[in-house]
């Protein structure tokens, strides 16, 4: 078929299939966290953004509560801003197109497009990364919110080692220099010693207060911390001119 | 209920932050203090979450098999094991520390 020759849908496909894989977890983490099967869907048809899904699941996981939780998944859900204000510089989507295309706005489906310099390979990275990604992603995290509901203790099976292990997971990636890394201690630091003290939830906003606050101030790179989970691109580090058919 | 309706609310929220970046002016990306701040901010909130769910029990610290997970999930991104094979690692240092008798 003509369009798998295109390098874009290739990348596209292949960081959908391991982006939406890792769904599982988050289908299973979710319902071992006191949500139901419906509202672990809903995060994932509805909010539809990785980080922001494990960051609701965590905080109700740690005892937090529904508006904790609305407020750590809102503050992560603000780098998609960024990602919707560069695809639409380099898209343009309109009418209905503009709509559905801010759905799919999330760390992958960016990564793939502003990963190609041809437009057209832009576009087609961004909607095979961003509709696959969703189609995968739902798929999995109902595989995985039906799995986990049949495991019994999630303590047994380590699920609470699985959610620390999922969030350094989707820190990783973006601890790329000195200055991320001393981002992440700061905050991590801030969020310990807020524990004892304000009500579980809160310490994740306390350090997203420092967060902001490093981000006012200081003068690093504009897209520090705004990689994707997955980098489409980790084992082709320069991509191929587009047209060039394997 | 309570819980079904602060999740909606998320859900609006995150489409709207989407949303935003199209309906705003293209002369906004120059400016680029707010793309620091998304960027900060992710990597504070997941670092913040990482510890959280490491160290936090409700308004308590404890130290636990949740710390081995923290090391085996470390240990597997040193050698860039895929997300679903660190989430794995996890899983089973903190299940397998408990089955030696580590809470």
């Amino acid at each position: 078929m003509k369009l798998l020759q295109s390098p874009a849908v290739r990348v596209g496909v292949s960081i959908s299939i391991a982006t939406g894989l890792y769904g599982v977890s988050f289908g299973a983490l979710s319902v071992t966290s006191g949500l139901d099967f419906w509202q672990t869907m809903a995060l994932s048809l509805l909010l539809f953004s990785g980080g922001s899904q494990f960051a609701f699941i965590g905080v109700v996981a740690g005892g937090g509560s529904g508006i904790a939780a609305m407020g750590a998944a809102t503050l992560l859900g603000m780098r998609n801003g960024i990602y919707g204000m560069q695809i639409n510089a380099l898209l343009q989507p309109r009418g209905w197109r503009r709509f559905a295309a801010a759905h799919v706005t999330i760390d992958e489906s960016t990564a793939t497009s502003t990963g190609q310099t041809d437009p057209l390979e832009q576009q087609r990275g961004f909607w095979t990364a961003g509709v696959g990604i969703f189609i995968l992603w739902n798929l999995f995290t109902a595989v995985g919110a039906l799995a986990g509901a049949s495991l019994g203790d999630p303590k047994q099976w380590g699920l609470d080692g699985a959610a620390v292990a999922a969030f350094l997971g989707l820190l990783w990636p973006r601890l790329k220099g000195r200055e991320p890394v001393a981002i992440a201690v700061v905050c991590a630091l801030a969020t310990v010693l807020a524990v004892p003290f304000v009500p579980a939830g809160v310490p994740i906003l306390v350090a997203a207060v420092v967060a902001a606050a490093i981000g006012w101030f200081s003068h690093g790179r504009s897209d520090e911390g705004l990689e994707p989970d997955v980098d489409p691109y980790a084992e082709h580090p320069h991509p191929r001119p587009s047209g060039d058919a394997a | 209920m309570n819980l079904w309706m602060w999740l909606l609310v998320s859900c609006a929220l995150a489409y709207a932050w989407k949303l935003l970046g199209y309906l705003i002016p293209a002369s906004a990306l120059r400016d680029p203090r707010m793309s620091r701040i998304a960027g900060t901010m992710t990597i504070g909130l997941l670092a913040s979450l990482t510890i959280l769910n490491t160290v936090a029990s409700g308004q308590a610290l404890a130290l636990d098999a949740r710390l081995g997970a923290l090391a085996a999930a470390g240990v597997a991104l040193l050698f860039r094991a895929p997300f679903l094979v660190v989430v794995i690692a996890g899983a089973a240092a903190a299940a397998g520390l408990r089955m030696l008798g580590w809470s």
